[in-house]
């Protein structure tokens, strides 16, 4: 095991060491990469039943007040982000960069605020972000008292709803206040996996009772940060610091679909002069799918090469145990952008066939009623 | 015959000149899953820490270096097509290639499997 004694600690370590988990340090936290049963039969068992991630390093803040103030920062439009809808939105810099990816709801209704949750590795400077341009007009409070938990996969519906049977009435991204064993929980049918199922927000104190319930279904595993990225790249879906950072825009990410159109029509989203010209003229980069042919995965990093000439870099990249080959995402010259087009990526000095693939590599299996 | 091992955690396992070549139960554990192995072609000599192989797992890449110099004289084609092996049998089935031995000295500097779980720990 990693040296975990100054790494921060999530309410689940306890029972993660009990469980038999590798610990490793991720964003500052001591985090499971994976259980015995180990990262391919933890990703294949989430697709056939049911995972339960421990996602408590993420930031979970509840903002109110002027939600113009908030709104001026990301890409939504929040005025029909009604009560019990979820939105996958957009932080941006003000040149229009990713400061980072986010979920924002409305749990509590139309006159509760805004819940939010922010990636581990960002939320201190996305709450700092926030309050500097909330400039009084909002107020954000971090919910570091709330643990986290994801229930993905095909069998994720049938165990919360036996425990909570009035989220049977939650669709794809919407998202609601429940009561799970007694204890008050916001629960959203989302998730990052591309499978069905539910982020559970609950005490940091009650927290291991919960999932300690949900581990006592036989059809749920826990699983690791290391399937919880297998399952997310397969899905087609990026990793803040990965495969999106400060220096992408949301066009070169192909992350536009997250700018509300009314803030497009405005264009009063932070960077809009830069990021519109992009998408009517196409930006220089695009990130795209890329199935290599080799049976060596391209790991991040590894080189994009067309015709000799260097022409993007891979970002996230491994093997897809559900897909049954190497997968990987990267950004490529925009010409080349294209599903089919040959590339090669450099593995190990090597040039190896690749393609522009479509993404998702697995078929989202997301509840929408 | 007895089983040697390096402190990169590969093995060797002389059969008369014929130096048979892995990676160790540690070290798939390290790895977890293995989804493919780059093998050397045969009739290529390698000397004492050269990369010899590289295995990739779900998660990483990892060198193998050669424990002994020698020349390849078989490569273990089952794993290309079953990887998992290497998983489920890295000091038997999952070996990965046989080297002709050039100086069975070379041994004497390898940890025995006493001095191996040690290093281990």
């Amino acid at each position: 095991m990693a040296d975990t004694a100054d790494l921060l600690k999530t309410p689940l370590y306890d029972l993660h060491v009990e469980l038999g988990a590798r610990m490793v340090e991720f964003a500052g936290y001591a985090m499971p990469v994976q259980y015995p049963a180990g990262i391919m039969a933890e990703h294949l068992h989430t697709r056939e039943l049911a995972g339960l991630f421990d996602v408590s390093h993420m930031g979970q803040a509840h903002i109110t007040g002027d939600e113009a103030a908030l709104e001026a920062l990301i890409t939504a439009d929040l005025s029909v982000l009604g009560a019990g809808e979820q939105k996958y939105t957009l932080l941006l810099n003000a040149e229009g960069g990713i400061m980072d990816d986010l979920m924002v709801s409305r749990p509590f209704g139309a006159d509760g605020g805004i819940f939010a949750v922010v990636n581990a590795g960002t939320k201190g400077k996305d709450f700092a972000h926030m309050r500097a341009g909330f400039a009084g007009r909002a107020t954000l409070a971090e919910l570091s008292d709330r643990a986290l938990l994801a229930l993905q996969g095909p069998a994720a519906a049938a165990v919360f709803t036996g425990l909570v049977p009035e989220a049977a009435k939650l669709v794809f991204m919407q998202c609601g206040v429940f009561t799970l064993d007694g204890v008050e929980i916001y629960a959203s049918r989302s998730g990052y996996t591309g499978e069905d199922g539910f982020e559970i927000s609950i005490p940091a104190d009650k927290a291991e009772r919960i999932a300690r319930l949900l581990l006592s279904d036989e059809r749920v595993k826990p699983i690791g940060l290391g399937a919880r990225d297998s399952l997310r790249l397969e899905a087609g879906l990026c990793l803040y610091g990965h495969d999106m950072d400060e220096g992408r825009t949301p066009a070169e990410a192909a992350l536009t679909w997250a700018i509300a159109k009314v803030r497009r029509e405005r264009a009063d989203f932070p960077g809009a002069a830069k990021i519109l010209k992009q998408i009517a003229d196409g930006p220089a980069q695009k990130r795209v799918g890329i199935k290599p042919h080799d049976k060596s995965p391209a790991r991040e990093g590894a080189e994009i090469v067309h015709n000799g000439e260097v022409v993007g870099i891979v970002t996230s990249g491994g093997f897809g145990p559900s897909f049954g080959a190497p997968v990987a995402m990267g950004y490529v010259r925009a010409d080349l952008a294209k599903p089919g087009t040959a590339l090669e990526l450099m593995v190990r000095g090597k040039a190896r066939a690749a393609e522009v693939a479509s993404l998702p590599f697995t078929p989202h299996r997301f509840y929408r009623g | 015959m007895t089983t040697r091992f390096t402190t990169d955690h590969e093995w060797v396992r002389l059969e008369g000149d014929v130096a048979f070549i892995g990676i160790t139960q540690y070290a798939t554990e390290q790895l977890g899953d293995v989804i493919s192995v780059e093998l050397p072609d045969v009739g290529k000599s390698f000397k004492k820490g050269d990369e010899i192989a590289v295995v990739d797992s779900v998660k990483t890449a990892a060198e193998v270096y050669a424990p002994v110099s020698g020349e390849v004289i078989e490569i273990n084609d089952g794993i290309e097509d079953a990887p998992q092996i290497v998983n489920d049998e890295p000091q038997g089935g999952g070996w990965f290639v046989k080297l002709k031995i050039a100086d069975k000295g070379e041994l004497d500097g390898l940890m025995d499997e006493a001095a191996y779980a040690k290093h281990i720990g």
